[in-house]
């Protein structure tokens, strides 16, 4: 037992606990998920009894009226919410970004919708949305108006649904924004000023191209995380009513636990993993791009 | 903007005031109505009028908690232990699933920091990879092999083995943004002084990087602590956790808001602590992704 020998497996060690977990736990169940997606499996039946179909769970998917209104619903969900967190976010860090007291508590109260439950903040705006007792309906009543199928209504309840994410996840995008704000030169913003830039030029031709490399991360970063959103609406609407706010995601769960159609939940996992990979991906070579042209730019520097 | 002082601060208009309450408001109101609502009775809840007015209680919470209490509230027929046994396996489940992730992902990164035998970018993109790994996607799957090939669904084991196995990619992923930061001189000077590869590790490296190691502590036990679906899935009457009982209690037909909120509050409280000990670690841990790239 030579000490060279011992060093030079040191980093094995180190490694082994870490690289076993995540095979065993995470690895191998997205390749049994992928396996298990061309079976035809319910949950009675240990996966060598199950029997091997082919493509017939993707076929039936997109045969499926209702896997497209889900699907459909899905990406209506995402973009919606991300382009309506996107402005408010990204308006409220411009508008923010003053040097005022008590900046940090701001910001401190900003990220507790972020780290409390799903589940208790889908339960909140269930009871804020509730027909009767919910306060939005009580101060519609008081003050002489309708009230408002919140949840009840197809249509409303989409919407409903977006609004409450809009108020978990909008600071999410202001925290980020105002972090890209506070980091910019201050050289550049002090020097438009002296050419006589208004608040506004300042914003679009300064601050907005300056952060636009952190916007386009922070976009991508959420419109990943609006993908896997699942409890909240769970709580909130359980899908329905009807299929209107069934995201993909909640889709998979009813799949599996109520219509017990493993193999084809796993093929709609397996559809929705594709989607974020590609999103992962964009966000991956987007940061490559990016550093490759920082360090163009400073070699330029160098030379001249 | 206003110079480097952090003293002064510069005078705004009044409206911009009002704006900043009326953000704070809309971010905190939820979360005060569910705090208020779990001190009403439901005759308060359901009446229409006396809003302002109430008196405040704590039945709701010696309802969810009896099992803990040392005294037997008058207003309790029949306790019941569901969301006490809960709440003891949501402890159990989140602060061991955290120990384990954090000891095993330290280590990992510092492996792959300091040994350098995989180019840093082939990390970083299976980390971002498996981060973006829905729980949804993991359902079928963990749900099959844990309960035919490892057999053991419905045991903590199987639920804090997932959850360890959901967090470790992030966690590797910030720490090793802190471990690049010790100096290896530090490193080489102990190991001058005869100290062993896991010497260095947990006397000299531990230490230092420990801002680190609380922001990825916060987020392992937050996801921990408030994920449903997995659990749901994996778990059995007895290793339920606090996120799975409040779903089974809201598909009965006659919810008790009082008594579901103030579990929904319990179930708060953690991260809301969390969150106002340690805001700066968790911002830090959040825009480490984005800002620096």
């Amino acid at each position: 037992m030579s000490v060279a020998r011992a060093a030079r497996l040191t980093p094995y060690m180190f490694l082994a606990p870490a690289a076993l977990v995540l095979a065993v736990a995470l690895f191998y169940p997205i390749c049994y998920m992928i396996y298990a997606s061309f079976l035809d499996w319910n949950p009675s039946q240990r996966i060598g009894e199950a029997e091997f179909v082919g493509l017939r769970n993707y076929i039936k998917l997109f045969g499926d009226p209702n896997f497209r209104e889900s699907l459909w619903v899905t990406l209506k969900f995402a973009g919606i919410v991300v382009t309506l967190e996107m402005f408010i976010g990204v308006g409220l860090a411009l508008l923010l970004d003053r040097n005022i007291r008590g900046m940090s508590v701001l910001r401190t109260l900003f990220i507790l919708p972020m780290m409390i439950a799903p589940i208790v903040v889908g339960l909140m705006w269930r009871y804020m949305y509730h027909p009767t007792v919910g306060i939005f309906n009580k101060t519609l009543t008081n003050l002489g108006f309708d009230t408002i199928p919140w949840l009840s209504d197809g249509n409303w309840a989409f919407a409903s649904v977006i609004i409450a994410d809009v108020w978990q996840w909008t600071p999410f995008i202001f925290i980020l924004s105002l972090a890209a704000l506070q980091s910019l030169p201050s050289s550049a913003i002090e020097a438009s000023k002296i050419d006589g830039a208004t608040g506004w030029q300042q914003i679009i031709y300064i601050k907005l191209p300056l952060m636009l490399p952190v916007l386009i991360v922070t976009l991508l970063l959420r419109l990943i995380d609006s993908f896997k959103v699942l409890e909240v609406i769970l709580v909130m609407t359980n899908g329905g009513p009807g299929l209107s706010t069934e995201i993909l995601s909640l889709r998979i769960n009813r799949t599996a636990s109520e219509f017990r159609e493993l193999g084809e939940a796993a093929a709609m996992s397996n559809l929705l993993l594709i989607v974020l990979l590609i999103l992962t991906f964009a966000m991956f070579i987007y940061n490559k791009a990016q550093d490759a042209r920082a360090a163009r730019l400073r070699a330029v520097e160098e030379e001249a | 903007m206003s110079g480097p002082s952090n003293k002064t601060y510069d005078k705004q208009n009044p409206a911009f005031y009002a704006l900043l309450v009326a953000l704070v408001l809309m971010a905190v109101g939820p979360i005060y109505l569910m705090l208020v609502t779990s001190l009403k009775l439901n005759v308060d809840i359901m009446s229409d009028t006396s809003r302002l007015f109430f008196m405040p209680t704590l039945r709701n919470y010696e309802t969810a908690l009896c099992d803990f209490l040392w005294y037997e509230p008058e207003h309790i027929r029949r306790c019941d232990p569901t969301f006490g046994r809960a709440l003891t396996n949501s402890l159990i489940i989140g602060l061991i699933s955290t120990a384990i992730t954090l000891v095993i992902g330290t280590m990992a990164a510092y492996a792959l920091v300091r040994f350098r035998f995989m180019g840093r970018d082939v990390v970083s993109i299976w980390t971002l990879m498996m981060r973006m790994v829905p729980p949804a996607v993991l359902l079928v799957p963990v749900f099959g092999i844990w309960t035919f090939q490892f057999g053991i669904d419905g045991s903590r084991g199987g639920i804090i083995l997932v959850y360890v196995a959901l967090n470790l990619p992030f966690v590797i992923w910030i720490l090793q943004s802190f471990i690049v930061q010790v100096p290896i001189q530090l490193e080489e000077a102990a190991r001058m002084d005869g100290a062993g590869p896991f010497q260095v590790f947990f006397l000299v490296v531990l230490p230092l990087i420990k801002p680190g190691i609380a922001a990825a502590s916060i987020f392992t036990f937050r996801v921990a602590w408030n994920e449903f679906l997995l659990a749901n899935a994996l778990s059995d009457r007895n290793s339920r956790t606090v996120p799975v009982t409040i779903v089974n209690s809201l598909t009965e037909f006659d919810i008790d808001w009082g008594v579901i909120m103030a579990t929904g509050m319990l179930l708060a409280i953690p991260p809301i602590i969390f969150t106002f000990v340690a805001s700066r670690q968790i911002i830090t841990g959040m825009t480490a992704g984005a800002v620096k790239g």
